[in-house]
């Protein structure tokens, strides 16, 4: 063998490490939802402050689906003063935040929502047909509804300032 | 405190590690002793906190320490005792607690064990051993911090994943870790030999011992492994290439390889580049499975969190593979063989066929590992590969190997000559083509399976062919036969430990196909009192019964199962419901047999317990995947034991 042969051994390794590197820039769990682009599933909840919370009602402003439960820690508890933050953003342009507890008991939903002064609409998903109706696979998930009333993003883990702000302020500019 | 306490601790052994491994590295150089000396008391010291740092987690667990972030993530107040023990390594921050103490173990093995034998590699091991430590102590400190303060304290912490919630979890992650680490050992000799350039044979005469170990451990994980996806996940499998598995696998196959190839380095000075690469090769996939496991880069059911950790396993797995396979070229030179292969018909072309195959599985399973990652840097398409592609490509390999399972220890050195042949393997096939008749004749349809067993059966019937043959060597000698077979293993413990683990990998190798040819399986929805049969098996559904246990609620089934021979059962699978899980966990009933476990899953159910959906599986042989792991531990003990051999 040449001599100058040899150093390929370690070059050799070098387009693998590369691959792997690629790998920090897919997310292999964000699947792509089927309900991306579909109509919002209709629901209709009792919030806790006894309330009536329904996806219809809210047509023609975009909707913030957000699901979580009091035990699910931490990603709902870094993601709760976000949606409360944004919330207080954007409730004058058009936009709702509706949190649904999913898998929670009363309880322990309602002391998560006090302590953490959370002051847009909030329900427990009591049957669990929501979850389902939305393929939730885990907690938190949240999903971005166009003022049509139609599934334009799905987010999941907690949502940031950023991630709010960029799906929020998409869906507010499509349709003056 | 414990959080603070834990973190200073930490922080002094990064230090200490890092000093020790550039003390060593600098002894090494300069010859001065004292410098090695130092440390090795560094050594000392790091594992002194590491064990510190691993008793304060569990003591945080036992009880309930909220204040540490990751005890309120992966244990609640209803937690029962045993399992908050596992929990300590139950997630990313705490394996990696696990991992480094063992590494830590290892390196103070190697202090006490080889101080005084291992020449001039023994500071450059202990370099490359604490080095090793270093970075996991750096995980430990910076990307994943165990013992990260929770501000303000909850009530109550998160709960373990259920699934981790069984004793298979023990010693699963125990074992699986000590074979990942104990093949840093042999990594550490292989560096060193490198780096001193005394790169003969004595680095691979001492590693051979920490070699076989590692192996074994590795094999006592993944085969726990499998009996813990076998007996909670109720899928009624015990192996489905998921990446993760994988990843544990192609060390094992890397290092089966090794175990081979060295035998050839030792007796015909040949192969000795092949070896540091495959030494090379195998301690870097067990990086790249920890890589995997923690950099959520691959979606799999084990995968951990994700964070910044993954690249710094990267970054680790970049400067390991790059900085030998650097050394491997510089030595280059150096690392020609001095026998050369006489003929193709010898043991040492079976050894390096056996090399070749294994290499080759370890590449598929590579491949299809990473082929999803592959097809979206190029097409930008997600795909999955399954058990179908692994199964494929991986069996006629797996089958071939078997065959010079039966051939290499048995043919002779150099050239084989047509008597040595006759010798020692007309019984064998003919053994091999009798067991293949007898099952055609008996109708088994599965020509893989005649295949594997016939094969199986020409390899028993090689092992069988040389023990008996030293036997009577010995009993003409006067010896009795008894005392002559028992003496044989002693004395040969090398030889007959690699017989015995042989036939624990053809044991596992019937269960295995045994399990894939004829396991049945229904799934049926039963009314209260109605039953179902399959493979001479009765299961009537007699009703439901919820209860309240300590961290979950439970909704069992009870199943009457009769054979109409000798058995009479009740098997009670349930669903567990665990608070924070979306979706119920099974909990699997069955009854384990020789031939046959009777294995069964409830499904869906009616609230009243009127109607239950029910799997039910006749799963065909398992029991010997589980009986070959207790063979081969029987094999890997005997092998490992100082050599008896009287100079002839």
């Amino acid at each position: 063998m040449r001599r100058g042969w040899k150093w390929l051994l370690p070059l050799s390794a070098l387009p693998v490490l590369a691959l792997l590197a690629y790998g920090f820039r897919v997310n292999p769990r964000d699947i792509p939802s089927p309900l991306v682009g579909r109509p919002a599933a209709a629901f209709t909840l009792t919030a806790f402050d006894g309330a009536t919370v329904s996806l219809e009602s809210l047509r023609g402003k975009v909707a913030v689906v957000n699901f979580w439960a009091s035990w699910c820690y931490p990603a709902c508890y870094d993601e709760a003063p976000v949606l409360e933050r944004g919330w207080r953003a954007y409730r004058d342009r058009g936009v709702v935040v509706v949190g649904v507890a999913i898998q929670d008991q009363t309880e322990a939903a309602q002391k998560f929502i006090r302590d953490f002064g959370l002051t847009f609409p909030n329900a427990r998903d009591v049957t669990g047909k929501v979850s389902v109706d939305y393929g939730v696979y885990g907690v938190p998930e949240t999903f971005f509804v166009s003022r049509d009333g139609r599934i334009r993003g799905k987010h999941v883990g907690a949502v940031t300032d950023d991630v709010f702000r960029t799906r929020v302020d998409a869906l507010l500019q499509e349709g003056g | 405190m414990i959080p603070e306490v834990g973190s200073g601790a930490l922080i002094v052994a990064l230090a200490l590690a890092v000093y020790g491994s550039a003390a060593a590295a600098a002894g090494a150089r300069t010859g001065r002793g004292a410098l090695v000396e130092s440390a090795q008391h560094a050594a000392l010291g790091v594992f002194g906190l590491v064990s510190a740092c691993l008793l304060l987690l569990t003591y945080a667990f036992l009880t309930f320490d909220f204040s540490v972030r990751y005890v309120a993530t992966n244990t609640n107040l209803g937690t029962p005792f045993y399992y908050r023990i596992t929990a300590v390594w139950g997630a990313l921050e705490g394996s990696i607690v696990l991992w480094a103490w063992m590494l830590s173990l290892y390196t103070l093995l190697i202090v006490l064990r080889h101080r005084h034998n291992a020449r001039e590699l023994y500071p450059w091991v202990l370099t490359v051993m604490l080095a090793v430590s270093a970075f996991f102590l750096l995980i430990m400190t910076v990307p994943a911090p165990v013992f990260e303060r929770l501000s303000p304290i909850p009530a109550d912490g998160r709960g373990l994943n259920p699934l981790l919630q069984d004793s298979g979890m023990i010693t699963h992650p125990i074992a699986l870790y000590l074979g990942f680490t104990g093949l840093t050992v042999p990594f550490a000799f292989a560096m060193a030999a490198l780096i001193t350039g005394r790169v003969g044979d004595f680095w691979i005469a001492t590693t051979r011992r920490w070699t076989i170990i590692a192996w074994y451990f590795l094999s006592l994980g993944l085969l726990i492994g499998g009996w813990w996806s076998y007996h909670v996940l109720g899928w009624g499998g015990y192996w489905a290439w998921d990446p993760v598995e994988n990843a544990a696998f192609m060390p094992w196959l890397t290092a089966t390889a090794l175990l081979h190839s060295v035998m050839i380095q030792e007796r015909r000075r040949m192969m000795r580049l092949w070896n540091l690469a495959l030494v090379i090769l195998t301690f870097s996939l067990t990086l790249f499975g920890t890589f995997l496991t923690r950099s959520g880069v691959i979606a799999s059911v084990h995968a951990f969190t994700q964070g910044t950790i993954g690249i710094f396993f990267l970054c680790f797995l970049a400067l390991v593979v790059l900085t030998a396979l650097i050394l491997l070229a510089w030595r280059w030179d150096a690392l020609a063989a001095e026998g050369e292969l006489d003929s193709v018909i010898s043991r040492e072309s079976a050894f390096l066929l056996n090399n070749v195959l294994l290499i080759a599985a370890t590449f598929t399973v590579f491949f299809g590992t990473v082929f999803p990652l592959v097809s979206e840097a190029v097409r930008g398409v997600k795909v999955s590969v399954g058990a179908p592609f692994f199964n494929q490509v991986n069996v006629p390999l797996f089958l071939s190997l078997i065959f010079l399972m039966g051939v290499g220890p048995l043919i002779a050195w150099r050239r084989a000559s047509l008597d040595n042949l006759k010798r020692n393997f007309l019984w064998p096939v003919l053994i091999g083509l009798v067991a293949a008749a007898v099952l055609s004749l008996l109708g088994v349809g599965s020509a893989l399976a005649v295949a594997a067993i016939a094969l199986t059966a020409f390899v028993a019937a090689t092992i069988a062919v040389d023990v008996v043959r030293a036997t009577r060597a010995r009993v003409r000698l006067g010896e009795n036969p008894v005392r002559a077979a028992g003496g044989l293993l002693l004395r040969h413990n090398r030889r007959y430990g690699g017989f015995i683990v042989h036939l624990g990998i053809l044991v596992i190798t019937l269960g295995i196909t045994g399990s894939h040819a004829w396991s049945v399986q229904t799934e049926t929805t039963l009314q209260r009192g109605e039953h179902t049969d399959l493979g001479g098996y009765r299961v009537r559904f007699d009703g439901l019964n919820a209860s309240e246990e300590s961290n979950h609620m439970k909704v069992t089934g009870t199943f009457s199962v009769t054979n109409g021979r000798n058995l009479s059962t009740v098997l009670l699978p349930a669903k567990k419901y665990y608070p924070q899980e979306q979706s119920p966990i099974a909990y699997v009933d069955y009854r384990l047999g020789l031939l046959e476990d009777v294995y069964l899953v409830l499904g869906d159910f009616a609230r009243d317990g009127s109607e239950a959906t029910v799997k039910l599986q006749i799963n065909r042989l398992v029991s010997w995947i589980w009986i070959g792991g207790a063979i081969l531990t029987l094999g890997a003990a005997l092998s490992i034991m100082p050599e008896r051999r009287r100079p002839a």
